[in-house]
């Protein structure tokens, strides 16, 4: 007999689904059952807040749509965190989790939770079968909202006599979707391109900022195409880093907190801003009315609530970052002088360049930098939160979109090492890097379990201070040193990986750095590498929180 | 900051008047009536929320609200030609034969219907814009009210316009 469970199985594949990251629960046992013979291959996570990031690190890494399957109550409750993650990125996943029977809902049965109710507000839409005629359509719907217009998660929560109920036969699944509440708009408004096209033309010191966006778009060959026909310089969120090549003469690396001098300089001067597939986050504004003060703005995105959110803007486009990109490239007649202002950011590209204190200690920005010259752009590399992620995103060098994996909005420690399991499944054929540090690694460290089991040749750098770094640093420039809560004691990790069976490696020396990342590179399977780094290195520059974005700390001069 | 009267066209479906308010809530949205019911389409109903904001902070409110999959059309009906009512019922005190007097006399200078009448109180039903019965409510206080509750504001534009699933 063909049952709900069988349906839903047949619905996944359907779509294309290869993987599923998820953890089995009473509920969802029929799912499983189906799981066992069925071609889908499932990765079995030691927490179900992993599957939900595995489920987002594939999506991104390979910009399908990720899935994860957890069981209801508990189950459901710990994907919460990854489906907000994914939901603050724009990640397109779909989580799939086991609820009580439709006759115990509402009754505080064994395991029950209001998933719906509970995820309402950070997934982009959610549903609750309740019969299984509806299940086709409801998978269909859910990888359709899930991928178009602007991605993000999308749950549905699968009663247990859902699943186990015989399939209704005769039901044809349609050949495309449509709802009448949900129709995105792609393509940009002509007139409104001729007018960006227009303030290009004039304009004497543009400055394209772009985002997340452009990545999602798969829109990096006609930004690069674009800024170079141009001549306009590129900023770059942390989101959108890997859209064009970091080591581009345009490219001034990444803008806001930790963001570049040049970056955040240009930001401060230009007197046009694009805005392509941002949304002026607060952690890249700084101070909202001092952003960007002498510029006209222009904002390409494919939501249109985003467009006027937080910055009052002159030319909104509303559409797909690609489609109205490639419009402008066509309607383009006349480029704007810009020689003048590309001098200037050349000039302070030379005098403000990034840097740190290269002495014989071992520092942690030193480990990433030898990290980006021996993969030279051809990996995929994944961070967790903290001053790892902030000095990987500023001392590597990433050169291809969807290389860079990281959780930008919600800012999720312990997103690392499970992003990193989905991304490899996503690209078997990349290495994959997560760059780590002792707080994050802790936060979901039990995942070294499933790398094991499944041999996944994840490599893990621990970039090791025996400090919540981020919050220290903040501590010891606003809080008077005063260390509250964030020191933790020293960890074997090279032993913890050994006792999981995956090799390690813990490096004292600065001299050891490079060698180690060759060995861990060169090792079939899993490694990880323990860097007992610099321990109160800190992340410069940056922008206090409330300051002007050209008002930073820790600046150097050449 | 202004009042504004918003229509909002939604799937008629579980859930989606949470969706709705839940989005308002997170937000920081003010609420300062919301009446929701079934209209002509048979699996639409139509949400009026009448919310407080300067112009920039209503269009968020629309633009949010209408990303939502469930809802298919949102309208500002303030600065267009709209019919706008509300419902109230009030009960009031009429202990006295002059309180009873007087206040039929009210309730008909305000076309208000008495549909209950008790020994020591009378309900009241007034249909009309905010004002109107703001006014009456603040007549009848004199009285006593005991109870009151009101629909919250429901409008639809003027002539032969509609605010449609076009969305």
């Amino acid at each position: 007999m063909k049952t709900g469970a069988r349906t839903l199985i047949e619905a996944l594949q359907r779509e294309g689904v290869d993987t599923i990251f998820g953890y089995p629960g009473g509920v969802v046992l029929p799912i499983y059952d189906e799981l066992y013979d069925s071609s889908i291959r499932h990765i079995l996570v030691r927490h179900e807040q992993a599957a939900a990031h595995a489920a987002d690190g594939y999506a991104r890494a390979s910009g399908r749509v990720g899935v994860c399957l957890a069981t209801s109550g508990p189950g459901a409750c710990n994907l919460v965190t990854g489906i907000a993650t994914a939901y603050m990125d724009s990640i397109p996943i779909v989580a799939l989790t086991g609820q009580v029977p439709t006759g115990l809902l509402g009754n505080d049965a064994f395991q029950e939770s209001d998933i719906t109710g509970i995820t309402m507000p950070v997934t982009k839409h959610n549903y609750l079968v309740k019969d299984v005629a509806d299940l086709d359509r409801v998978v269909q719907e859910a990888f359709y909202i899930a991928r178009t217009g602007r991605p993000g998660p999308v749950l549905v929560d699968l009663p247990k006599d859902v699943t186990t109920s015989p399939a209704k036969s005769g039901g044809t699944v349609p050949e495309t979707v449509s709802l009448r509440g949900y129709q995105p708009t792609y393509e940009g408004h002509v007139r409104q391109i001729d007018k960006a096209l227009d303030l290009i033309a004039r304009a004497e010191r543009p400055l394209i900022y772009a985002g997340g966006g452009v990545v999602l778009s798969g829109a990096s060959a006609e930004l690069l195409e674009f800024m170079e026909t141009a001549a306009i310089p590129v900023t770059t969120t942390l989101m959108g880093l890997g859209a064009i090549p970091g080591d581009h003469p345009l490219c001034l690396g990444m803008l806001g907190m930790h963001g570049t001098q040049s970056a955040n300089y240009a930001v401060t001067e230009c007197d046009l801003l694009l805005a392509i597939g941002v949304r002026f986050d607060d952690r890249v504004t700084g101070r909202i009315e001092t952003f960007a003060p002498n510029a006209a703005v222009v904002h390409i995105d494919i939501d249109p609530a985003e467009i006027g959110k937080n910055k009052k803007v002159d030319v909104p486009i509303v559409g797909d970052v690609k489609a109205v990109l490639q419009a402008f490239l066509r309607r383009m007649k006349k480029r704007g002088d810009t020689a003048n202002w590309v001098s200037k950011i050349n000039t302070w590209k030379a005098q403000y360049p990034l840097g740190y204190c290269d002495d014989g200690r071992l520092r942690p920005q030193y480990v990433v930098e030898q990290l980006s010259d021996i993969l030279k752009g051809e990996g995929i590399i994944v961070s967790e939160v903290g001053q790892n992620q902030m000095w990987t995103a500023l001392y590597y060098c990433f050169k291809k979109p969807r290389t860079w994996i990281t959780s930008g909005g919600l800012g999720t420690m312990g997103y690392g090492l499970p992003a990193a399991i989905g991304a490899h499944y996503a690209r078997p054929d990349m290495p994959v890097v997560d760059v780590a540090g002792d707080g994050s690694i802790q936060m979901n460290i039990q995942e070294f379990g499933t790398v094991a089991q499944y041999d996944i040749p994840v490599k893990v750098v621990i970039l090791n201070n025996m400090y919540l770094g981020m919050v220290r640093q903040w501590q010891e420039l606003f809080y008077d040193r005063r260390y509250s809560y964030t020191e933790l004691p020293p960890v074997d990790f090279v032993k913890i990986a050994n006792a999981y069976g995956i090799e390690g490696l813990k490096v004292e020396e600065k001299d050891g750095v490079r060698g180690a990342i060759e060995t861990a590179l060169a090792t079939d399977g899993p490694f990880v590498l323990d860097f007992r780094v610099e321990r109160e290195e800190n992340v410069f520059p940056m922008v206090p929180a409330g300051a002007a974005i050209n008002e930073m700390i820790g600046v150097r001069q050449r | 900051m202004k009042q504004h009267t918003l229509s909002v066209l939604v799937e008629n479906r579980a859930g989606v008047l949470s969706r709705v308010a839940g989005m308002f809530s997170r937000r920081g949205f003010n609420i300062e009536s919301l009446a929701v019911g079934t209209c002509e389409e048979p699996n639409m109903s139509r949400i009026t929320i009448v919310v407080n904001g300067d112009d920039g902070v209503v269009e968020q409110m629309m633009k949010q609200t209408n990303k939502l999959i469930d809802v298919i059309k949102v309208s500002d009906l303030t600065a267009r030609e709209s019919v706008k009512r509300e419902l109230a019922l009030i009960k009031v005190a009429a202990e006295t034969g002059a309180a009873r007097a007087e206040i039929l006399q009210i309730a008909d200078i305000f076309r208000a219907l008495v549909v209950d009448v008790g020994a020591k109180t009378l309900v009241l039903q007034v249909t009309g814009d905010t004002g109107k019965i703001d006014a009456l409510e603040t007549l009848l206080r004199q009285y006593g009210i005991k109870e009151l509750v009101r629909t919250g504001k429901i409008a639809l534009l003027r002539g032969a316009k509609t605010v449609k699933s076009s969305k």
